[in-house]
């Protein structure tokens, strides 16, 4: 019987062949730190009286309140900056970006890697094909004061994205359509394994970030993508660091591309998952384009596709904020942000702006968003009953412009 | 006597703690008293250490904040009894020393306010002249819990439950 990817890379670095349910300890190649829960990691190490084993393999990204927003953070990253100095662990400050998307861009996420977040959507890295998991304070001290964490192998669920994406449509509305499928628990524990064919290896690396971003909302491990198109010219692919023909997968899932519609995802979970159609004329009071899931370069091209000529409906807000500095200073370079900031649009510092509702955007009691973000969960972006609609970039500028959910096609008065 | 909180499925760390109320925004002395602020705002106050918490499926679904149970943990909870737990929270819990017993029937048979008592290390529920039966978490796990937590664990071995040195 053959292996998964997850199984490929967990054996490998085990040193030995591991199937899914065995229990493996393994070396990590970067431990990921982010602000809000930086002052618990630095407790846990005090707790163990031990300091980062390997410094260089830890990195601690100020990026979820960037920058600070009252004193008590401000305190916090202080200290954080303080202790990434004293202790030789990179620091990546205000302004640097989402910490996913910058370690993706400082390349510390690899193929074939294993790299441990502070972060639920450290699944991220699986875009890339790096086994990317998220854990919380303790697990993280532990891999930075060992240098290795243990895991269950997991078992796999199996992807397959066949086609080219219809007109319309993005990876944002593909990553949607699988949680629809899989539902919030329909891969917990799980590797989530996405085969890209008949086309869909043209997908970027960009949007296999994407779908990699959300497979944590099916409850999942990892979510890898097997390395194909872009991703074998941006990296060397180790020869391994493919799934064998014969692997065993606990559950088996295709989705169509090509038939595909936009996606939203409806409050207050994230598998809540509808056409736009469905929810189309529903009045909104904020859009927010950017996050991990959607905040990068392609994504802005997207928005300022659409804004370009056109204004912002008044009484929206429009927010945008670059998934990193690199973004924001490609979209100066390149025009796009003149376009978004002539439609009416509000620039944001890089990093996690209102997503998880602590400042720069934070809703009021009754307002509704439409945020390219990856959660909706009641209170996330603020007062308890504020709504979130999760959708694509595309979707997103579309409804600033009609100050209700739409797509661009019906914008344009296009549509069937 | 303890008595049983109980929620639904899909409880998510946003309901247990907001994001905005983390300790680096509210400070460490504060955060665990806006335990679900959102979401039954009358949980904090009234807590008492021991009560127990019950909830459905996915229990703990989303953040990997591992604030969320540690401020239940400052309140004085030991041990959760839910149908299924998410992958992040379960290991959350483990590592902060709160048994997570899956337990979906349970689950039904318990109500909001019914007292309680549960001996932990067994795994015995009662309630009035009733028993329950609960399945212990993994032997790994436990080998940990044994010597009070994984970092006791780790501080004391040097290596994780399991592991050949
Ligand atoms: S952008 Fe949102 S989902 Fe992504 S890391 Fe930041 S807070 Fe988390």
């Amino acid at each position: 019987m053959g292996l998964t990817l997850a199984e490929k890379i967990l054996s490998k670095r085990a040193g030995r062949e591991v199937r899914a349910g065995e229990l493996v300890v393994v070396e990590v190649d970067q431990v990921m730190v982010v602000d809000s829960i930086a002052g618990s990691f630095f407790k846990r190490l005090e707790q163990l009286q031990a300091t980062p084993r390997f410094p260089e393999k830890v990195s601690i990204v100020i990026d979820h309140v960037a920058p600070a927003a009252n004193v008590e953070v401000a305190k916090a990253q202080k200290e954080i900056r303080e202790w990434g100095n004293r202790h030789g662990c990179r620091v990546f400050d205000v302004g640097r970006g989402i910490c996913h998307q910058v370690l993706i861009e400082e390349r510390l996420a690899l193929p074939g890697g294993i790299v441990l977040g502070s972060d639920s959507h450290s699944t991220t890295y699986g875009g890339i094909a790096c086994f990317g998991s998220g854990m919380g304070a303790t697990d993280i001290a532990l891999a930075a004061a060992s240098g290795r964490t243990w895991l269950r192998v997991p078992e796999t669920v199996k992807v397959t994205f066949r086609g080219s994406l219809a007109p319309g449509t993005t990876a944002k509305d593909a990553a949607l359509e699988m949680i629809r499928v899989l539902t919030a628990d329909g891969a917990t524990y799980m590797s989530i394994e996405m085969h890209l064919v008949d086309g869909a290896e043209s997908l970027t690396r960009s949007q296999r970030l994407t779908l990699a971003n959300l497979t944590v909302e099916a409850g999942a491990k990892c979510g890898l993508v097997v390395p194909s198109g872009e991703i074998l010219e941006l990296y060397p692919i180790p020869e391994w660091l493919y799934p064998d023909q014969d692997a065993v997968y606990a559950k088996q899932v295709e989705i169509d591309l090509s038939t595909l519609t936009p996606r939203v995802s409806v409050p207050f979970y994230v598998d809540n998952v509808e056409e736009v159609a469905q929810v189309r004329g529903k009045k909104v009071d904020q859009v927010f384009v950017g996050t991990c899931t959607n905040g990068r370069l392609d994504d802005l091209h997207e928005v300022a596709a659409i804004l370009k000529g056109r204004k912002v409906a008044p009484g929206v807000r429009m927010l945008v904020i670059p998934a990193s500095s690199e973004v924001l200073e490609q979209a100066t370079a390149d025009g796009t942000l003149l376009t978004l900031l002539q439609a009416g649009a509000t620039l944001g510092t890089p990093g996690c702006g209102p997503c998880m509702g602590r400042h720069q955007g934070v809703l009021a009691p009754g307002e509704v968003c439409v945020s390219t973000s990856n959660r909706n969960f009641k209170g996330r972006m603020g007062a308890a009953d504020a709504e979130i609609y999760l959708a694509s970039p595309r979707v997103a500028a579309a409804t600033a412009i009609a100050g209700y959910i739409t797509t661009p096609e019906e914008l344009e008065g296009t549509h069937a | 006597m303890p008595r049983v909180w109980k929620f639904g499925d899909s409880i998510n760390t946003d309901d247990i703690l907001p994001g905005k109320y983390a300790p680096f925004m509210v400070g460490e002395d504060k955060f665990h008293t806006y335990a679900f602020a959102h979401f039954r705002p009358d949980f904090a106050p009234n807590y008492q250490p021991g009560d127990i918490l019950v909830a459905g499926k996915n229990t703990g679904l989303g953040s990997s904040r591992e604030y969320a149970p540690e401020a239940l943990r400052k309140l004085g909870l030991k041990a959760i009894i839910a149908k299924s737990y998410a992958r992040i929270f379960y290991r959350n819990l483990v590592n902060l020393g709160i048994l997570p017993f899956e337990a979906p029937e349970v689950v039904d048979a318990l109500q909001d306010g019914d007292e309680v008592e549960l001996e932990l290390e067994r795994g015995l529920l009662r309630r009035g002249g009733e028993t329950f039966q609960l399945r212990p978490p993994p032997g790994f796990l436990l080998e940990a819990l044994r010597e009070g937590s994984i970092l006791e664990y780790y501080k004391r071995h040097g290596k994780f439950p399991g592991e050949t040195p």
